[in-house]
């Protein structure tokens, strides 16, 4: 079978934009049956590349299809028929093409063959994901969509400058080896870096998400960092940079989300903590850390996106998205939390669920090395990842206090949604065979031996004994010093409190001082470009007249001085 | 053989149709008549591409004379795509304007505005069409004449000081140009660009060829709007009637662009302008700051047309600097610029025709919340701000795409940075009109505000389809481009 021209994506790109003739009762039959041919497409994929598509003087390859491609086009396109089912009831049909166009640009973006058509897919990206983001209609939301939009549109703005500069010094449009030492590498790179949440400029991923509507957040969480994962896998294996801002994003996620009460913003930082995960593997860059890191990224997508249903459901029955607000849901909303808890184990790897056979390989890989310091703070941040999403999240929202409220379980479509990716998570944590087969490289690695079940075990029982010592002062208090303070006692009292404090100081202040000094810059921007400034203001003729006589006299007089 | 006249005709029968118009005295006669002429016009300019694209430069000589003599059309690359877009534009705006300047305009003085229309496309299109640097002056005064009078027809009162200021420095503008042709007279004795061409080097070190060129270079800069030379532009693109402005940013100062590649590279050769001169060093600190100060400036501004006349001023500095770059890519990316620039403020300015149609204003505050009143006419906004800022897919992409690989190729790494952050000034002030048309809490007129009528709708929309099908399909326009601006640079190697 030849692979056609048109990648598999574009056809739910396409699709989704006849929704608004479809009437909202038939939704459900383009929502789920688009992103159900896109899989269908994706997995049906041969091997190889398309015919070469000739743009100006570059040859493009739409659709390259390997194994890596294909893991990610498969994902994104589970992932939309999932995100579809749970959005059914969604109001703004807007939200829901803006969703399935992020879907679909996604697939294209795992399946391009060329750095041109990747940038372009990429943008579409940012452009849907903006349009989900701002659907909500609310005014938080729209301000969060135009911070977002910007900094997605200076992050392709490095990735053109990159792929351009590439282009020119070697000629050459392929996505694989790119070197981070060059200009148009490193450009390149930290146009991705910036898509994956990196440092400095995490901060885009939790002010953003947490404002998306209920469904939209699920749809937000599942594709923007894990294309740029899917790039850093391609192109950058083995950057030893990426390695360091991996465990910086992994730590970063967990201190923030432990002192996080938002329970949406707490995945949401949970997230750039998993990416970290991810973007360490690809830094480590031997076979099993990108099979590690590939695997990790499609289990990933699966268990954020189910914890974000469950939050998603919460919200849609309860209107409220504070820890502090929710608690002893379990009573009323079952379903909710057994799925909830369900991709609670999963994100922190407990056996048996399919974070277990996903970010061991990375661990794994990091021993295999001897990178000891990597291996040490990827276990720490097992521990971590545990406190803030494994249990904060289902214990605030689930258990806890009684909040009194007694929401029903959300509406079939969302509860069938999640028991779907519930049962995915429980099914590759036992048989991930078939994920292993999927990987680019060939799996060697055996998750379930005695050592690393009985490792992974030991580490969550006690970061979850840790976690329940702690409840009485966490009760009393929901403020960020006291439970960093306990935790941390065991692993150097002193220097853990400072580190948090200091870290909290200085972007309070780092925060603080730019404020200021945006707030500055805009006034002079008014006073000097503002609508009464004198660069707006439409001078007297003859003041007019004076800058064509500037300009003439420069015309007339440079070429005698300049040589 | 009528297909050896369509030089003459490109020009003659716009400038026939106008006075027509006028005998006419009926608006709608009038708007069919120029409708077509200007329909006529398109298929002339196609036709002529085509035929330079297959067989080369066309020459024709008028009412037979010989070139020294007589006045030389000279259809090369360059002026047959200029042309294509000046016809273009006129044709799909003129076919919008109906009920548009019905609504704008006194209703006794329609016909006016189709007989300056015309005049003003035939002075255009003659401004492209001809080899002879006088007659550039004629049709230039031909159409800055009428063009006048176009702003001043509107209602709007503001339009009549806007238009005289646009007088005021539209005569000087052309008296430097007449000041320069007149000394290039006196030193070679000709006025055929190519005999100009060929004379020029042997008096290129005389002062009087020195003070000609930063004439010619300064009064065609300010036709073009060049920053600092622009402070004509924003009123008269604010005050103007809403299709009269759509031309005037489809047109009026790209030709000034098209003169201005002329008159560097054809006539006074790169050679003469960019190392005698050092043109290259004043042009492109101007460019930049053109950018950045226009693009700054859009931001604040409350009147939306006024904002994208100030977005003009920006993007004709991507042009200057495409120019200032003295390369092919560089060149080919201001030509590039030209067409797209065409095309998607032209799309801009007839979106919010549609809006000042149905609500009477374009000022922010008076937009919130017509996004959702206004579907079609605010997602055309959209897509063609979206093309403004440079996004994948449409015609403002594969611009930036140039213009950087331009930059880059000489090194430039900071040019290419500047350019980059520019688009994402221009993103904030597109995202500003989205923000209020989508976001503001509507006023309470708005339950009365329609959907724009079909006959504005499908004109708006046949330009951004434009906008992506030339931002998806670059055949047409880059091969032309690069051509063109191969022809332009190859002059002197």
């Amino acid at each position: 079978m030849s692979i056609s021209l048109i990648p598999p994506g574009v056809w739910l790109i396409l699709g989704a934009l006849l929704l608004p003739a479809v009437p909202r009762r038939f939704h459900a039959l383009p929502l789920i049956g688009l992103p159900l041919l896109t899989l269908w497409l994706v997995w049906t994929l041969p091997n190889g590349t398309s015919p070469v598509l000739q743009v100006f003087q570059y040859e493009l390859v739409p659709v390259r299809s390997d194994a890596l491609g294909r893991l990610f086009g498969i994902i994104f396109a589970l992932m939309a028929v999932a995100g579809g089912l749970f959005s059914l009831r969604q109001k703004s049909t807007l939200e829901l093409i803006a969703a399935a166009i992020y879907a679909g640009s996604a697939v294209c973006v795992a399946l391009a063959g060329d750095l041109i058509t990747l940038f372009v897919f990429w943008e579409m990206m940012a452009i849907a994901s903006t349009t989900v983001l701002i659907s909500s209609n609310e005014e938080r939301a729209v301000r969060a969509g135009m911070r977002y939009f910007m900094v997605h549109i200076f992050g392709g703005s490095l990735l053109l400058a990159g792929i351009v500069a590439h282009i020119v010094n070697t000629g050459s449009l392929a996505i694989e080896g790119l070197n981070a030492g060059t200009i148009g590498g490193g450009l390149i790179l930290a146009g991705v870096l910036l898509n994956a949440a990196a440092p400095p400029l995490s901060a885009w991923l939790p002010d953003a998400y947490p404002e998306a509507s209920y469904s939209g957040m699920v749809t937000l969480s599942a594709f923007t960092t894990k294309a740029a994962v899917y790039v850093l896998i391609r192109a950058f294996p083995g950057t030893e940079i990426l390695i360091f801002i991996g465990l910086f994003m992994i730590f970063y996620g967990i201190i923030y989300a432990l002192l996080e009460n938002d329970m949406r913003r707490i995945l949401a930082y949970s997230i750039v903590n998993q990416v970290g995960f991810m973007v360490t593997g690809a830094g480590i860059g031997t076979e099993m850390a990108l099979n590690g890191a590939a695997s990790h990224a499609f289990t990933h997508i699966i268990y954020k996106a189910l914890l974000l249903m469950s939050a998603g459901s919460v919200l849609y029955q309860t209107g409220k998205r504070k820890c502090t607000d929710l608690g002893g849901l379990f009573q009323s909303m079952p379903v909710t939390m057994i799925c909830g808890v369900i991709g609670a184990l999963s994100i922190s790897s407990f056996p048996w669920t399919s974070g277990f056979v996903s970010k061991s390989m990375i661990s794994q890989a990091a021993a295999d090395e001897y990178l000891m310091m990597v291996w040490f703070l990827l276990m720490a941040a097992s521990a971590g990842v545990f406190l803030h999403a494994g249990i904060k999240f289902p214990w605030f929202v689930f258990f806890q206090k009684d909040s009194g409220l007694r929401p029903p379980d959300p509406p079939w479509h969302m509860q069938v949604a999640m028991i779907f990716f519930a049962s995915l998570c429980i099914a590759l944590g036992i048989w991930p065979e078939p994920l292993y087969a999927l990987l680019p490289n060939p799996v060697e690695y055996v998750p379930y031996t005695v050592p690393h079940v009985v490792n992974m075990l030991q580490l969550l029982l006690f970061s979850g004994l840790a976690f329940f010592l702690l409840l009485p002062m966490m009760k009393r208090s929901l403020t960020i010093t006291l439970d960093g303070d306990w935790f941390y006692r065991k692993m150097g009292p002193w220097a853990a409190e400072r580190v948090t404090e200091f870290m909290t100081a200085t972007y309070r202040r780092f925060e603080a001082g730019w404020r200021l000094r945006i707030e500055g810059f805009l006034a002079l921007l008014t006073r000097y470009a503002g609508p009464h400034s004198v660069a707006a203001r439409t001078p007297e003729s003859s003041y007019m007249v004076l800058f064509v006589v500037a300009v003439l006299g420069l015309f007339l007089l440079l070429p005698l001085f300049v040589w | 053989m009528i297909s050896t006249q369509l030089p003459a005709l490109q020009v003659v029968i716009p400038l026939l149709a106008g006075p027509t118009c006028l005998l006419l005295h009926h608006s709608r006669l009038s708007w069919g008549l120029a409708t077509s002429a200007s329909w006529v016009a398109l298929f002339i300019s196609l036709a002529l591409l085509d035929q330079v694209l297959a067989t080369g430069p066309i020459s024709y000589e008028l009412g037979g004379w010989a070139a020294p003599w007589g006045i030389e059309y000279r259809i090369d690359e360059i002026n047959a795509f200029v042309l294509l877009i000046i016809s273009g534009i006129s044709a799909i705006t003129i076919s919008f304007a109906r009920a548009s300047i019905e609504h704008e305009v006194h209703n006794k003085q329609v016909y006016l505005v189709y007989t300056g229309w015309m005049l003003c496309l035939s002075g255009l299109l003659g401004i492209a069409i001809t080899g002879d640097v006088f007659n550039v002056f004629v049709f230039l005064e031909i159409s800055s004449l009428s063009s006048y009078l176009l702003i001043s027809l509107s209602r709007d009162r503001r339009a009549l000081t806007a238009a005289f200021r646009y007088l005021v420095m539209g005569t000087i503008g052309a008296t430097f140009i007449l000041i320069g042709i007149a000394l290039l007279y006196m030193m070679t004795g000709t006025l055929n660009m190519s005999d100009l061409a060929a004379r020029i080097p042997s008096v290129s070190d005389t002062r009087t060829v020195k003070i000609a060129f930063a004439f010619l270079t300064a009064g065609i800069g300010l036709k073009a709007a060049m920053f600092p030379m622009h402070f004509w532009l924003p009123n008269a693109y604010a005050y103007a009637p809403s299709a009269i402005s759509a031309l005037f940013a489809g047109t009026a100062t790209k030709v000034a662009i098209y003169l201005l590649l002329r008159f560097f590279f054809t006539i006074f050769g790169v050679e003469f302008s960019f190392e005698t001169m050092k043109l290259d060093r004043i042009l492109l600190p101007l460019a930049l700051a053109g950018i950045f100060v226009a693009s700054t400036v859009a931001i604040f501004q409350t009147d939306i047309k006024r904002m994208l006349g100030y977005s003009s001023i920006a993007q004709i500095g991507y042009m200057v600097l495409g120019v200032s770059l003295v390369s092919v890519t560089g060149v080919t990316a201001a030509i590039l610029h030209l067409f797209n620039h065409a095309l998607m403020k032209t799309a801009l300015f007839v979106a919010l025709g549609c809006v000042f149609f149905r609500v009477g204003s374009v000022t922010r505050g008076d937009l919130a919340g017509i996004g959702y009143a206004m579907p079609w006419t605010m997602g055309a906004f959209v897509l063609g701000g979206l093309s403004l800022v440079g996004i994948p897919l449409t015609v403002g992409f594969i611009s930036k795409w140039y213009l950087i690989v331009a930059a880059l190729e000489q090194q430039m790494w900071w040019l290419a940075g500047l350019v980059l952050i520019s688009s994402l000034l221009a993103l904030v002030y597109v995202w500003r009109v989205i923000e209020i048309a989508y976001f503001g809490t509507p006023g309470d007129r708005s339950t009365e505000i329609k959907e724009a009528p079909a006959t504005l709708l499908i004109p708006t929309w046949i330009l951004i389809t434009a906008n992506i099908y030339f931002g998806v399909d670059t055949s047409l326009t880059v091969g032309v481009a690069e051509r063109a601006a191969q022809a332009l640079l190859g002059n002197v190697s």
